[in-house]
């Protein structure tokens, strides 16, 4: 007989592990919406970010100093890598951008272990990982600690994007750069802003995910999982990251328990891959993506 | 004398004086070339071994005056665990004098070097890890995959498990699933389990993780739902401390993980934080720096603020100490390869001599000072992994400490599975297998 419970464990299970690709896909669309970049190096700012709270910790710095800290730090790397890389590359073809931030990653990372050390750490952020029964369910608190911090960030994404003037500039230079630059604003400054703020995005993605992984090098690698969730929900549309992010979770731990015996196992990885690639074929921009119309 | 002449004599003493000393620098230096990697994904743990390597030789150096008075040299070059640099490294040190062996820590990297070795005529030292079929020293002259190999490590993690229920009479009816990453790595005692657990009677299910193994959900919720008596991890990396952090996330009990050697450092429990209390590892070298020797790598290296790593605490951990017995097996090997071809630099194929009669029994171990640190070793020239005992480990939330006696896996129960690759390897590669010790190497 089916084992609609265990179903229901695998489903919820994939959609927690989703919001934890959201969080990072998150930080790839910021950059992109606003400034048509695709950032790889959002996975080394992420690893960069949870290496140096955790180094500032295990150093006796409290808590909350060492997240401050590591905000603040990560708010300057944000905007010095919008300076020194993207600024000057301003109007180059976007595999061109797309490189710079190749190369960026190898840089970020390289500095991390130089600045902090390669030993590996544990990340206690204060939330259990035990997990908790409902009807035979279990669900893990760190994942659903993770899926209300998701949220939150969300939330407060689009009250920051509706209400302040810095949002509203966002808005206006991710809808059309040239009208926005007709009107007055900075773009220069937005594209700054913008990179901070990924910045934060990599610092709370880097502390969900060290706590879930532990704080070491590989944590970089998780911007593999964030490229299908942009396939799937959009480049530039964050409500598209969190309903590509839920979706990726799910389908690639279905596919693995169900579909996986078939082909003797470990397909999750490239599953997610072939429904995103599928997907590209039906709707290259994406679920909630901007569709590009452009005159020729 | 006119001056011509006079700077004749002055550049042919000079000359002389210069080949006099490049002579005597190279007629008692034994060289390291070390493919190491510091930075990178694997850099913990490539700083661990190669600090513990580089602290063994430097104790010889400064306590010894080297061996027998050769003198241990090295270099360094970074590959970052990958194998193209990794050859690179190889070709850019494979010139220098005096190369006693190699030792690179990585299984593709070996891979890479092992027809390069065999041409060059230097070992090539791969502890446990490796080819397994390379243990038939027959068909791998060169190649040692010293203490334990892919294969014996399956048999002692079973034998282990086999203790723990009371014999292996027990094991029958017992499910384990093997929890492996998915490389070529992961997959090789894949054959292995199903072997043994056709033998002992337990039933078997094999779950891959795929690389790099961040995300372990579906793979826990299927073992939650297989309910198994026993999860062995067979691991690499961040699988590790994921496997463990989601076995606790489906309440799989830590205590019946059992780790193989590469799942079985700090660096691989330490990020799982309160999950892998409980956690047990197998290992050949167990850690810690109560033994001798480590107090003598403390006292007379890192005295003489010569040690080689940057944070004391790490010494006597699991990379570390596997490093320090890499260094005791190489050294020896030269010791004893020194005794039949003199006391002086080594070619590589007298090296190879020497490990071929590595042998060290549990008194010979103590006398170094590694008493408990690891058993014994008995290499041959046809059996190149000597036979290393394991022992089992658990981890207690800040250290290992040992749970089990120095098992012996089922050597004979392998060698003809051994032999039968090997002998494929040969017939492939058109090797000649030799058929005694003295029957010298072909090429």
């Amino acid at each position: 007989m089916f084992d609609y419970q265990f179903l229901i464990e695998v489903l919820i299970g994939g959609l927690l592990s989703g919001v934890m690709y959201s969080l990072v896909a998150i930080g790839f669309v910021l950059i992109y919406k606003t400034s048509g970049v695709l950032n790889f190096a959002q996975g080394a700012m992420l690893l960069f970010a949870a290496l140096t709270f955790v180094s500032l910790v295990e150093r006796g710095t409290p808590f909350a100093a060492a997240l401050a800290a590591t905000l603040a730090i990560m708010i300057v790397l944000g905007i010095a890598v919008e300076r020194t890389v993207l600024r000057p590359l301003v109007n180059q073809p976007p595999i061109t951008l797309f490189m710079a931030t190749l190369g960026l990653s190898y840089v970020i990372e390289g500095a991390a272990q130089l600045l902090w050390g390669t030993q590996v750490h544990g990340l206690d952020i204060g939330i259990s990982d035990t997990p908790f029964d409902v009807a035979g369910v279990l669900i893990s608190r760190l994942d659903l600690f993770a899926a209300a911090v998701a949220g939150g960030l969300v939330a407060l994404f689009a009250l920051f994007f509706r209400y302040t003037r810095t949002g509203l500039s966002f808005r206006a230079v991710a809808d059309d750069q040239f009208a926005a630059l007709a009107v007055g604003l900075r773009l220069p400054r937005v594209w700054g802003a913008v990179w901070a703020v990924a910045g934060i995005v990599a610092l709370v993605g880097g502390l969900s995910w060290g706590a879930r992984l532990g704080v070491q090098f590989s944590l970089s690698l998780v911007v593999l999982k964030a490229l299908p969730v942009l396939v799937l929900g959009g480049f530039d549309s964050i409500a598209g990251a969190i309903v590509g992010g839920l979706l990726v979770g799910a389908i690639e731990k279905l596919a693995e328990v169900y579909v996986g015996p078939f082909f003797g196992g470990g397909i999750e990885v490239w599953a997610a891959y072939v429904v995103a690639l599928g997907f590209l074929l039906i709707r290259p921009s994406g679920l909630f993506g901007q569709k590009l119309v452009e005159r020729v | 004398m006119n001056m011509f002449r006079r700077l004749k004599v002055t550049m042919g003493a000079a000359l002389a004086v210069g080949l006099a000393g490049t002579l005597a620098v190279h007629a008692d230096e034994q060289f390291f070339p070390l493919q190491s990697y510091r930075v990178g994904p694997y850099a913990a743990g490539g700083t661990g071994f190669f600090g513990g390597f580089i602290d063994y030789l430097n104790l010889i150096n400064i306590r010894d005056g080297g061996v027998n008075g050769v003198k241990l040299t090295w270099d360094e070059g970074e590959t970052q665990y990958e194998v193209e640099r990794g050859v690179e490294v190889y070709e850019r040190l494979k010139s220098h004098p005096g190369i006693a062996a190699w030792n690179p820590l990585s299984v593709g990297i070996a891979y890479a070097m092992i027809d390069r070795i065999t041409k060059d005529r230097v070992p090539l030292i791969t502890i446990n890890h490796g080819r397994t079929d390379s243990t038939d020293g027959r068909v791998f002259p060169y190649v040692f995959p010293l203490l334990l190999n892919p294969y014996s490590e399956t048999s002692g993690i079973v034998n282990y498990i086999a203790s723990r229920e009371g014999g292996p009479d027990k094991l029958k009816g017992k499910k384990i699933v093997v929890l492996y990453h998915g490389s070529p790595y992961g997959k090789e005692t894949i054959p292995i389990y199903k072997l043994l657990s056709d033998k002992y009677g337990f039933s078997l299910e094999q779950i891959e993780v795929p690389h790099p193994g961040n995300e372990q959900q579906s793979q826990w919720l299927s073992i939650r739902r297989a309910k198994p008596d026993y999860v062995v991890l067979r691991g690499w990396g961040v699988m590790n401390p994921v496997a463990l952090k989601t076995a606790q996330k489906v309440g799989f009990p830590a205590d019946h993980i059992i780790g193989n050697v590469w799942s079985n450092s700090e660096e691989d429990v330490i990020p799982a934080g309160d999950a892998a209390k409980g956690y047990i590892a197998i290992t050949t070298q167990a850690s810690g720096a109560e033994y001798p020797v480590l107090q003598e790598v403390i006292k007379t290296v890192y005295g003489a603020n010569k040690g080689n790593l940057d944070d004391k605490k790490r010494i006597g951990s699991v990379y570390h100490n596997l490093g320090i017995v890499n260094g005791i097996l190489n050294v020896e090997a030269i010791r004893i390869a020194q005794a039949k071809f003199g006391k002086r630099t080594l070619t590589g194929d007298e090296v190879r001599w020497g490990f071929e009669h590595l042998q060290l029994d549990p008194a010979r171990v103590e006398a170094l000072g590694a008493k408990g640190l690891f058993h014994s070793i008995n290499v041959t020239w046809d059996n190149h992994e000597g036979d290393g005992r394991v022992t089992f480990q658990q981890w207690d939330g800040s250290k290992w400490k040992v749970v089990s006696d120095w098992i012996a896996p089922d050597w004979a129960f392998l060698r003809p599975i051994i032999e039968k690759s090997s002998a494929a390897y040969a017939k492939e590669h058109g090797i000649r297998i030799r058929t005694s010790g003295d029957d010298p190497v072909s090429q």
